[in-house]
């Protein structure tokens, strides 16, 4: 075989096999943070994730070393009621994204290991449908905060913390 | 125009504003509310619960307060903090007319929230918020009061459940009144206009 058919092959071998980039090499994930609160109580963590492939990809969750237990929820309202539910994935469309945000998808963070408080950071490895990973840093926030605080970090305003940069890949 | 007729625009219109204030003092007369008016249609503030300080209290307890009453549980990390955060907000704006407001946050999860808890809890928000709790009973009775509902899920291999809540803030004024209902979602603009008007209104000497 010539080696440009052979490579040809090859090639043609490594895209049919999944060899192409791994699902959280095309993840970009922006304005990391988690609300924490008081004692041991469960916190959610939020972050902004960005899909730059032409396929979907799908969140299913996080692991960390920090706390005992993570799960993927969703907020929603019905009827005046609020209710909070446990979700297998989240889809992040291709070339586009999706927001985990208060009063809706969120990481529900379970069992701290040890006190987080404001300020720290708190990494998370996300989990993406085909098992590759996200290794991403969390900036604790204060329970009354109402975003990640890295809001105006692009605009002329001081920015009073830069804790929710993530990590690359 | 005339030097004259502006004095006596200018006193037409201090007239007219002394008619506002006195119709806002008055009892009774309808407020320029922007969140949904309940006033006359929910009862009006009363409960027997335990505040986050261990101490028992009543409805009669926040009279001469404009109370936000909320229902929601500790172990919700998402909307019940959200809310709570926002009503912080909304007190900052207030300034120090917030003082004499309190948000009452009735936990519907009597098992796990302790007035311990619910105090750490409450504080991390704003001080002037106050943590209620009380047996399964009292708590169904005031969610009941103001047709508020909550459920609990069925409970996870681990012990652990969910509880979906009511959503809205009911808003009392100072003599125990149900005013105003705001939804989560409702403009903070709005609450803050509307606890401006109760705050400006019976205001204890």
């Amino acid at each position: 075989m010539k080696p440009l058919a052979l490579s040809m092959v090859l090639s043609g071998l490594l895209l049919a096999s999944g060899a192409r980039a791994a699902d959280a090499d095309h993840v970009r994930a922006s304005h990391a943070w988690i609300r924490v609160l008081p004692g041991a109580l469960p916190a959610g963590a939020y972050v902004t994730l960005e899909n730059d492939s032409d396929r979907p990809v799908a969140l299913r969750g996080a692991g960390s070393t920090v706390y005992a237990e993570v799960m993927l929820h969703q907020s929603s309202r019905a009827g005046g009621m609020s209710r909070m539910t446990m979700v297998d994935a989240l889809n992040v469309p291709a070339h586009g994204k999706a927001e985990l945000a208060p009063a809706g998808y969120h990481l529900m963070l379970m069992q701290p290991k040890v006190t987080v408080k404001p300020g720290d950071t708190v990494t998370l490895t996300l989990q993406f449908g085909d098992g590759s990973t996200l290794t991403t840093d969390f900036v604790a926030r204060p329970a009354n905060a109402l975003d990640a605080g890295d809001e105006h970090t692009d605009h002329a305003m001081p920015a009073m913390d830069h804790g929710a940069m993530p990590h690359g890949h | 125009m005339k030097p004259r007729h502006r004095l006596h625009l200018a006193l037409l219109l201090l007239l007219l504003a002394a008619g506002l204030l006195l119709g806002g003092c008055h009892r009774g007369e309808p407020l320029p509310f922007r969140l949904t008016n309940i006033s006359g249609h929910m009862p009006d503030l009363d409960f027997k619960l335990t505040d986050d300080n261990g101490k028992a209290v009543t409805g009669a307890d926040y009279r001469g307060k404009v109370a936000l009453l909320y229902f929601g549980y500790t172990h919700c990390p998402d909307v019940c903090p959200l809310t709570l955060a926002q009503l912080h907000v909304v007190m900052q704006r207030l300034g120090p007319l917030a003082d004499d407001a309190r948000i009452l946050f009735v936990s519907v999860d009597p098992a796990r929230d302790t007035p311990a808890i619910m105090h750490g809890y409450v504080n991390a928000f704003d001080k002037r918020a106050v943590g209620l709790v009380g047996d399964a009973r009292s708590v169904e009775a005031l969610s009941k009061r103001y047709r508020s509902a909550f459920t609990r899920e069925p409970s996870s291999a681990d012990g652990t459940y969910e509880v979906s809540h009511s959503s809205a803030i009911y808003v009392f004024d100072r003599d125990g009144r149900a005013r105003v209902l705001a939804t989560p979602s409702a403009s903070q603009d709005d609450l803050v206009h509307d606890l401006h008007l109760l705050l400006a209104t019976g205001a204890t000497p």
